[in-house]
């Protein structure tokens, strides 16, 4: 193993906002930031529709405030659409029936020193680090 | 006001995957492969973000109540049932495929392209079909 591309201060800078964006949403709304969560309340549930979308209509922002600040955001992704199908139901699929996602368990949940939070980043790290050392980087 | 909260919250948490990295797919697969040439950016985004929130949130949650709502809304699930472990694990293949959860995939439609409205549209897919199986067990 080698590291690459290492950023640890912007990573840790990026994670810092994350989390006092989870603790405004906590204390103004009452609510926890879990995006798998507001995404499919926003498409299954009539309440708190308006919140949820205007929470999604945020992240959407994000990119595009930092963009006008900064001049651009690095984004390469695979252009195979069968693995952009594939990986595309497999999270929709997956966050709901384990009921979160990354930020749901791996920020929200572990945060409240939640087990089932912890059994869940674990799981979902485990089988990302198997698909990506099976299919490549 | 919720909603002016919602919009706020959301946007620094899209400002934050932006600077962490979490919006290019490449960088997150470059953190899941630990095996080759690994990248632990990722792990100083979840670090920060965790010691960030906890103290607040261990300080906080013992108010009566929000300041804009009625109550906190907490989950209060405590069993490890297989769902969690099944679901999961289902995210972790779709994450390390495509290198997108869904905080970043929503963000990343902010570039307009293709791959990435494809890859939303088939999550909301994957919620719908997700509920159907979870309505029709229970």
């Amino acid at each position: 193993m080698t590291i690459i591309n290492f950023t640890p201060l912007s990573a840790f800078t990026g994670g810092i906002l994350i989390g006092f964006s989870v603790f405004v949403f906590f204390i103004f709304n009452g609510r926890m930031a879990g995006v798998s969560n507001i995404a499919s309340n926003a498409l299954m549930q009539s309440t708190d529709r308006p919140d949820n979308f205007l929470f999604l209509f945020g992240l959407i922002l994000g990119p595009i405030i930092y963009s006008v600040f900064s001049g651009g955001v690095v984004s390469n992704m695979t252009n195979s659409y069968v693995l952009v199908v594939l990986g595309g139901l497999l999270v929709g699929v997956g966050t709901k029936i384990g009921n979160g996602c990354t930020s749901g368990h791996g920020i929200c949940g572990i945060s409240r020193f939640s087990l089932r939070s912890i059994i869940a980043t674990l799981s979902f790290m485990i089988t990302g680090i198997l698909t990506v050392f099976i299919f490549g980087a | 006001m919720t909603k002016l909260i919602s919009l706020i919250s959301g946007l620094i948490f899209g400002l934050g995957l932006t600077i962490s990295g979490m919006v290019n797919p490449e960088k997150v697969i470059g953190f899941l492969n630990i095996f080759r040439e690994w990248d632990p950016s990722l792990m100083f985004v979840m670090v920060g973000a965790i010691i960030t929130f906890s103290p607040l949130y261990y300080i906080f949650k013992r108010k009566s109540r929000p300041i804009l709502a009625q109550f906190f809304v907490i989950p209060s699930k405590k069993d490890l049932d297989k769902n969690l472990i099944i679901g999961a694990s289902l995210f972790g293949i779709g994450w390390g495929l495509v290198g997108l959860c869904p905080g970043p995939a929503i963000s990343a439609l902010s570039f307009f392209k293709t791959e990435v409205f494809i890859f939303v549209a088939c999550m909301f897919i994957g919620f719908y079909i997700a509920n159907l199986i979870l309505t029709k067990n229970n």
